[in-house]
């Protein structure tokens, strides 16, 4: 029973690290841009809903409703007056800019929150969990985020499959150059991919901060799960990220069972043994 | 005299440092069928690129129905009514037939051109509508391609190397429906590899040698010869 539990436990964090993938997935999806400051974009969403929380009394789940919108605003902007300018034939410039703001980021919130760890609070919600079978018990929280997981990966599969925005981000991902003989502006497509990535950012930001404490100097070990997932997974399929989240959340489990140091070992073993089998990860683009 | 729809003026255009268009002088009358020949190179295509703004790096002036667009992005100039046909077709491989058609809509100019209409001109493509644009034969392709150009309902419609590709029967059947497509008024730069194919459609031609024009006129006012030297620049 235990080897049970420990699966449908690393399956359930798979869906954290699914929410962690979506957002880079996208972005590389529809504009080849690797962000590196991803995950602390993550780590600053959840302090952006603390901030909201210590503000009007909400709470998490419910400051969503500011935070979503305001993380989408922030990525618009960011991708329209800085990542625009660094988006070109050479791959560099991205990289660096998005490490510089990585950096920013993380010595920002060092100097507003403090180095001190934070927690969201969700009250009894957190602990109650459903009794499967002896040995096997499902918490509330993680399968909320599970079903979280699933519910962004299947509206960001309906949106680009069936929506004039996302046959538009496909269409710049295919042939920019074409896309504004059509009369996209690619750069407002860019902005609005990178609005959609954030809205996905602030959900997996918030929920991170609900399971475990969180600080400032979190997230570039989430920017390398989301990573891990994502080529796992196969770039440019969305529900292969999902997947690639949860074989990540399963093996991050297994090998805490066999010893607590290789939890976060085990991850990284698996990736690279997907990465050296099928270097295009398991579920690549077109498979689906 | 009126002002054409059309009016370039000492274009100049470059590839990198390379220059490619010298002083380029054009004019496009409304309803006018204007053929565009030369050999490889002679710099057609950046002609076209650069009406449509995708050439960045041009110095002249382009003016449309009297208004000055050389500055405008290529997002915009489609939005004004001048729409390209590209070479070698640039369908979008992961849209749909009927999904590359919409995106051509994405302007919204109101005009005889829908769905519907480009499903009547070509009734093949409403079976394949669903199907995958690179499951396509190459004259399907390109059938995609002009209903994308049309589907804006543009006053200019420019066709990059119609028959690239295709096959001889292929091309026949497209240019028989030409006269449908440029029915309702439109304007049509053309640019052919075949000079015969292109001269017996087009109201007047315009040959291109190294970025200049070589010789222009009516299809009648010159002889083989004379066109052939002005493309081959003998």
């Amino acid at each position: 029973m235990d080897w049970i539990n420990i699966i449908i436990q690393g399956i359930l964090v798979g869906g954290l690290y699914a929410l962690f993938a979506t957002g880079l997935s996208l972005i590389f999806g529809v504009m080849r841009l690797v962000n590196i400051a991803h995950g602390d974009l993550i780590v600053a969403s959840a302090y952006l809903a603390y901030g909201v929380m210590q503000l009007t009394g909400v709470g998490p789940l419910t400051s969503l409703i500011a935070v979503i919108p305001l993380a989408a605003l922030f990525g618009y902007l960011l991708q329209l007056l800085v990542l625009n300018r660094t988006l070109d034939k050479d791959i560099l410039p991205p990289l660096l800019v998005t490490f510089g703001l990585s950096i920013i980021i993380q010595n920002g919130l060092l100097e507003i929150f403090s180095a001190n760890s934070h927690k969201l609070n969700l009250g009894s919600f957190e602990i109650e969990s459903i009794h499967l079978m002896p040995g096997v018990d499902i918490g509330y929280f993680p399968l909320l985020t599970f079903a979280v997981a699933v519910a962004v990966v299947f509206g960001l599969q309906q949106l680009f499959y069936h929506s004039a925005i996302g046959r538009a981000f496909r269409a710049v991902s295919d042939d920019p150059e074409v896309a504004q003989l059509m009369g996209l502006n690619n750069r407002t497509v860019y902005a609005s991919a990178m609005a959609l990535c954030l809205a996905v950012v602030a959900v997996a930001g918030v929920f991170m901060a609900i399971r475990a404490n969180f600080d400032p100097s979190m997230g570039p070990g989430r920017l390398i799960f989301g990573f891990e997932a994502v080529i796992i997974g196969g770039l440019g399929n969305l529900w292969g990220t999902l997947a690639g989240g949860v074989i990540l959340g399963v093996a991050q489990a297994l090998g805490a069972q066999i010893d607590p140091g290789w939890q976060l070992l085990s991850g990284h073993i698996v990736f690279l043994l997907i990465l050296a089998v099928k270097p295009q990860g398991l579920f690549p683009k077109g498979a689906a | 005299m009126v002002e054409p729809l059309l009016s370039i003026v000492g274009l100049d255009a470059f590839h990198g440092d390379a220059q490619a268009l010298f002083g380029l002088d054009l004019a496009l009358q409304e309803g006018e069928l204007l053929a565009l020949i030369g050999a490889n190179g002679a710099g057609k295509s950046t002609l076209l690129r650069s009406i449509t703004g995708l050439v960045k790096h041009r110095k002249g002036m382009i003016r449309f129905r009297g208004e000055d667009i050389l500055g405008l992005p290529a997002h915009v100039i489609v939005g004004q009514g001048i729409a390209l046909v590209p070479e070698g077709r640039r369908l979008f491989p992961s849209l749909s037939v009927e999904e590359n058609l919409l995106l051509g809509a994405q302007v919204a100019r109101p005009g005889p051109w829908s769905l519907q209409a480009v499903y009547e001109l070509f009734p093949v493509l409403r079976e394949k509508r669903k199907a995958p644009s690179t499951s396509l034969s190459g004259g399907q392709q390109q059938m995609v391609a002009i209903g994308r150009g049309l589907m804006s309902n543009p006053d200019i419609l420019l066709l990059d190397e119609l028959s690239l590709g295709l096959a001889p029967v292929v091309i026949r059947d497209i240019y028989a429906l030409l006269p449908k497509i440029v029915g309702n008024g439109l304007s049509v730069i053309l640019v052919e590899q075949d000079i015969n194919r292109a001269l017996s459609v087009a109201d007047r031609f315009l040959c291109m040698l190294e970025g200049k024009p070589s010789l222009q006129g009516k299809p009648g006012d010159y002889s083989r010869d004379q066109i052939t030297n002005a493309y081959f620049g003998t």
